[in-house]
């Protein structure tokens, strides 16, 4: 089984390049939390002021709303949703600069020809492991957008927290490939 | 029976389930990992059981998504419930979720107003009668992923079991990697067009343990959780042998003209608890 990849974040684009779909890896370093409402507003910033607000450049966006915060712990449980939902506006946001994705569940094919065009890559954690994956995030801090709650563009700072390639930066997508792969490798097919 | 005794049932369901993986659930898990044959997948399994073992250790959320709640109350035609029961619901559930730092994520319209609520309500209150006194009161956080990855149809009736199978394999194959898998997949057949997805619904409450009296029901699950985890979509949808964990059926009486079915996706953070009340 290959090695796990220590990632540390913002990534450099050549780090990036070297990811291979399925591979673990763990990312320690900045993420900034964005969901559906977040997605819209970014947009909308990134059209009005031609480039993307909070430097945002470079960095990754987590599809994540957290609990909140309680007894000392940064989040007390947070996870990956649904990338989907978020998929209309991540073509727009690679290209102006975001350099990953981290989510949970297949995406469209538009969002798999812009990570090949961007040179970026999707990771997906395990969804429902809220709990554990909490325990790999050390800080959080409000960048903007404090009156969405869970919603809100949040800064957290991540230490060895697990994920996958989901999508590497040659379109290779691991939820298409992998019930597939999985039924040669047992021989059922 | 008064609503405020339910108020306080749903109030202590809310921060147990929250924090405690359904036990029939977890025993689940363990018993998938020992089978699982990808090792991507018993990683994955790895980490949802260990996942489990620290949020009841540090008393957090299993999962960020705390949900929508879902009460179901089954009352005894003996008794005379005084009260404002959905006033006394969303009070616990208000209290509950303050209290246990869970997350609100209730929007305040579906489609004229989004903001959210604040409060994680308005809860989502079935209230059934069946004879006799006291109550059962369900309870169950309903995550937005597992739910927004269901799906109801109308078939015909010359449709049949298998139009029944070929339906909730395909949701699957379509809708499986948002729900969280593994599974439990709730499959609702009969009533009515609104009925079918409440069928769906109750059927997750089920313990995995108890398969149901009828055994042609009990052959139609196998059949459909054996097709379902040979797909190869596996834990988290990264690949293996468990896409899920059971597949539950409910089945009621219909038009003749009719064959709805609906498919409630359970997540692996099932939370769902059912209460007797006196």
């Amino acid at each position: 089984m290959p090695g796990v990849a220590k990632i540390h974040l913002p990534p450099q684009r050549s780090k990036l390049a070297e990811l291979a779909v399925g591979e673990q890896a763990r990312l320690s370093g900045p993420v900034f939390t964005a969901r559906d409402a977040t997605h819209e507003r970014l947009v909308a910033e990134l059209e009005s002021k031609g480039a993307l607000p909070y430097g945002l450049e470079g960095q990754v966006l987590f599809y994540a709303g957290p609990t909140p915060p309680v007894r000392g712990r940064a989040a007390s449980a947070v996870g990956p949703t649904t990338a989907r939902r978020m998929d209309a506006y991540t073509p727009t946001l690679l290209d102006a600069g975001i350099a990953a994705t981290l989510g949970k569940g297949a995406r469209s094919r538009a969002v798999i020809d812009a990570c090949v065009r961007a040179g970026s890559v999707y990771f997906a954690a395990v969804g429902g492991a809220a709990a554990l994956l909490a325990r790999h995030v050390r800080a959080s801090e409000m960048i903007a957008y404090p009156e969405l709650g869970t919603e809100a563009l949040v800064r957290l700072e991540l230490e060895d927290f697990p994920v996958y390639v989901a999508i590497d930066v040659h379109g290779h997508d691991l939820y298409a490939e992998a019930p597939a792969n999985w039924r040669e490798e047992r021989g059922d097919s | 029976m008064d609503a405020s005794t339910i108020g306080g049932v749903v109030r202590e369901a809310v921060a147990q389930v929250a924090v405690r993986l359904r036990p029939d659930v977890l025993a689940a898990l363990r018993e998938a990992a020992i089978r699982e044959r990808s090792d991507r997948g018993r990683e994955v399994l790895g980490q949802l059981i260990e996942n489990a073992r620290i949020a009841e250790e540090d008393g957090v959320p299993l999962c960020q998504d705390t949900g929508t709640v879902w009460v179901w109350l089954e009352l005894g035609a003996d008794e005379c419930l005084a009260g404002d029961l959905q006033g006394e619901i969303d009070l616990a559930v208000s209290q509950a979720y303050r209290e246990a730092g869970l997350r609100m994520s209730v929007a305040g319209d579906a489609l004229l107003d989004r903001s959210n609520t604040g409060d994680n309500t308005p809860a989502f209150v079935d209230v059934t009668l069946r004879p006799g006194t006291g109550a059962t009161v369900h309870v169950m956080l309903k995550g937005g992923g597992s739910d927004n990855s269901s799906a109801m149809r109308m078939l015909d009736p010359t449709d049949g079991p298998d139009g029944v199978r070929r339906f909730v394999i395909e949701t699957i194959e379509a809708k499986a990697t948002g729900a969280c898998p593994p599974l439990v997949v709730g499959v609702g057949v009969g009533g009515t067009f609104d009925k079918v997805g409440v069928l769906a619904k109750r059927a997750l409450l089920r313990p995995l343990t108890a398969p149901p009296q009828d055994t042609r029901l009990a052959d139609l699950e196998a059949e459909m959780l054996a097709e379902i985890n040979a797909l190869g979509i596996g834990p988290a949808g990264l690949g293996g042998d468990t896409t899920a964990l059971a597949v539950h059926a409910i089945t009621a009486p219909c038009h003749i003209a009719a064959l709805p079915v609906a498919v409630n996706m359970g997540c692996c953070a099932m939370r769902s608890v059912s209460v007797d009340v006196d």
